[in-house]
């Protein structure tokens, strides 16, 4: 165990994601310091089937986040459609009756009206802003009064010491779950082979749109008609996630945009902390209870390690092991040569 | 009636010097586009190249009576890169701002707000309408049924349409082009030259998907929105935006031009296009909120 003066004594907010009731109850147990969740309709940006909460589960959903001293956070980060704003609108006013600590936006209309209506809601910004620069940054802070920035998954951790030294918001950042290869927010690859993406609809690669196509000797994994993957015989078929796919280009077959592999930035936590970082998030709204406790309760010795001055890597590592998809992992951006 | 302008968005592809100057200069003499996006917007690392040329290609576009708008990188990252936008701060002329650090840097100056920029409905267009933006194009995903929401609900908003191009699909601080050739971003070698329309990339079996273009990504197809000039007038649009490619963009204005003044309609456009050596078929789903991929027939 090795003290560490500079970075002991501040403990970074664990936020953990909450796709049903029963996922926030079992990420508040679990000692999640924050709960984040969406409603049940086209306003976040994980509008899944069989996902969310209604407005009266969102209330009871904040009493319960209470009863453990947690806070939730509530998502309303797609982009409204024009002319039909009303929806957004609605989920801002119903995050500000519920109690919720904050909510997290992208859309400028989104928080041109919450600014305007809810002056004492805590705005976050959403990953889905992908604002990376202290200029981006600052702009959202002096224009709405935003007090959180979700860092978009395309910075080293070079990067966001930079940043943090520019800024007077908190950021956070993901450290584990899903992995976006792209800027979040800026893009379009879903809606180009669906009709349906994250900006548009809150999906990106929705399940309506994958098929499966089995020839007798390999399986095609195929979203809006463009064969994403292909599997021999035998082999454990993965979903077609668009930018996880493989391939042909330069007269080469290869996950040319990323490997189908998770974010797992949990041996990072020691720089992201010293980063300046206030919080740290897991992605996965869409996991079930069992899931969640799990990671939830790793991160929480991580982090809790963290603030006494020790190290818990191999502890955490062990915690998390069966967690990851097929066991491939990333660091993603954080370290540089990813690029 | 307002004549329906058409204007010429900025090559977002690593072409060397000489071939900027002759590409430009084919533009001023040659073609009656109105207006000109100059400056790079996909990668910092190529500006201190490009960077030499533009300031003579501004000068050439203006002596030809263009308006030129400078443009702004969509995914600024490094001091550098942070450095070109402020640079625009102060700049009178007009500027297309493809992040908000743009907005931040015009401090109420006008600006324009390109197609990186997430201005999906009326609400977002009018907060930055308060801030000094006076003209939007819209995201390429954007349906046409929303882009006329957001024009008619702003009329002092001069609306563009990406009229034409391979289609601006993401962004990414990984680049794929360094990737593609075993090579990692920060030793990238510029290898993106090698494909002036961008490197395409197939399905496993074989169908045309994508193409990328550095840290990039477009789609393969070409979309081309061919509207009549009633239907663009009806829908408030005042600019068709052509975006650069290898093949004879004159020949590609005069088709748009014919299109916006009436005297040919959507079928002999679109014939008039295919009959180009285009770097992929033509597309147009995404004007009709349905998959950006496909050809959907008026």
């Amino acid at each position: 165990m090795q003290q560490d003066t500079t970075t002991a004594s501040r403990t970074m907010e664990l936020v953990c994601p909450a796709g049903t009731p029963a996922a926030l109850k079992a990420a508040a147990e679990a000692g999640a310091h924050s709960i984040y969740c969406g409603f049940r309709n086209e306003t976040n940006a994980r509008n899944f089937p069989g996902l969310n909460f209604s407005e009266k589960e969102l209330n009871a959903g904040v009493k319960t986040a209470r009863r453990y001293d947690a806070d939730v956070l509530v998502a309303v980060n797609t982009f409204g459609r024009a002319g039909d704003l009303d929806l957004w609108k609605k989920a801002v006013d119903a995050v500000s009756a519920s109690g919720a600590h904050a909510i997290i936006a992208a859309d400028l209309a989104v928080l041109d009206y919450a600014a305007e209506n809810h002056p004492n809601l805590r705005l976050h910004l959403s990953v889905q802003a992908a604002a990376a620069t202290p200029e981006a940054v600052n702009f959202y802070a002096d224009t709405f009064g935003v007090r959180r920035v979700v860092l978009p998954r395309v910075m080293s951790v070079e990067e966001i010491v930079k940043l943090n030294k520019e800024i007077d918001v908190e950021t956070e950042v993901f450290v584990f779950g899903g992995l976006c290869v792209m800027t979040e927010g800026r893009c379009a690859l879903s809606s180009y082979a669906t009709g349906k993406s994250p900006n548009l609809t809150g999906v990106c690669s929705p399940p309506g749109d994958v098929d499966y196509n089995d020839n007798g000797s390999t399986l095609s994994a195929r979203l809006g008609g463009f064969t994403i993957d292909c599997f021999s015989q035998g082999e454990t078929a993965g979903y077609p996630t668009l930018c996880k796919g493989r391939f042909n280009a330069q007269g080469e077959t290869s996950y040319l945009f990323e490997d189908p592999v998770s974010l797992n930035a949990a041996s990072l936590l020691p720089k992201l902390q010293k980063a300046g970082v206030t919080a740290v998030k897991i992605e996965g709204r869409q996991r079930g209870k069992a899931y969640i406790s799990q990671v939830v309760k790793a991160f929480r010795t991580a982090v809790d390690g963290l603030s006494e001055g020790r190290t818990s890597e191999a502890e955490v590592s062990a915690m998390l092991a069966s967690m990851t998809e097929g066991g491939r992992e990333t660091t993603g951006a954080y370290k540089k040569i990813w690029r | 009636m307002t004549n329906i302008e058409l204007a010429l968005g900025p090559v977002f592809f690593n072409w060397p010097n000489e071939k900027l100057l002759d590409f430009y200069a084919r533009i001023a003499d040659e073609s009656d586009i109105e207006r000109v996006y100059v400056g790079e917007v996909v990668c910092g690392k190529r500006m201190p190249f490009s960077d030499k040329v533009y300031p003579q290609i501004i000068e050439r576009l203006q002596a030809a009576g263009k308006t030129v708008v400078v443009s702004t990188l969509a995914l600024p990252v490094t001091v550098r890169d942070r450095k070109s936008i402020d640079a625009l701060s102060d700049w009178d002329g007009l500027v297309e701002v493809n992040d908000f650090s743009g907005v931040a840097a015009r401090k109420g100056q006008r600006f324009v707000a390109g197609p990186f920029m997430n201005i999906y409905n009326e609400g977002a267009a009018q907060t930055l309408a308060r801030m000094g933006m006076e003209g939007v194009c819209p995201p390429v995903e954007l349906p046409l049924s929303s882009v006329e929401v957001i024009a008619k609900a702003l009329p002092e908003i001069e609306m563009e349409l990406f009229a034409f191009g391979r289609l601006p699909l993401a962004v990414s601080a990984r680049c794929y082009h360094a990737r593609a050739h075993k090579l990692h971003k920060d030793n990238c070698q510029f290898i993106c030259d090698q494909d002036p329309d961008g490197m395409d990339v197939t399905t496993l079996d074989d169908q045309n998907f994508l193409a990328v273009n550095g840290i990039q990504t477009l789609s393969n197809t070409v979309h081309a929105t061919t509207l009549t000039q009633s239907e663009i007038e009806k829908k408030h649009i005042k600019r068709l935006r052509l975006s650069p490619h290898s093949v004879d963009m004159v020949s590609v204005a005069k088709t748009f031009r014919a299109l916006a003044t009436g005297r040919i309609d959507s079928a002999e456009c679109e014939a008039q296009l295919t009959s180009l050596p285009l770097p992929g078929q033509l597309a147009n789903g995404y004007t009709k909120g349905k998959p950006g991929h496909l050809w959907v027939a008026d």
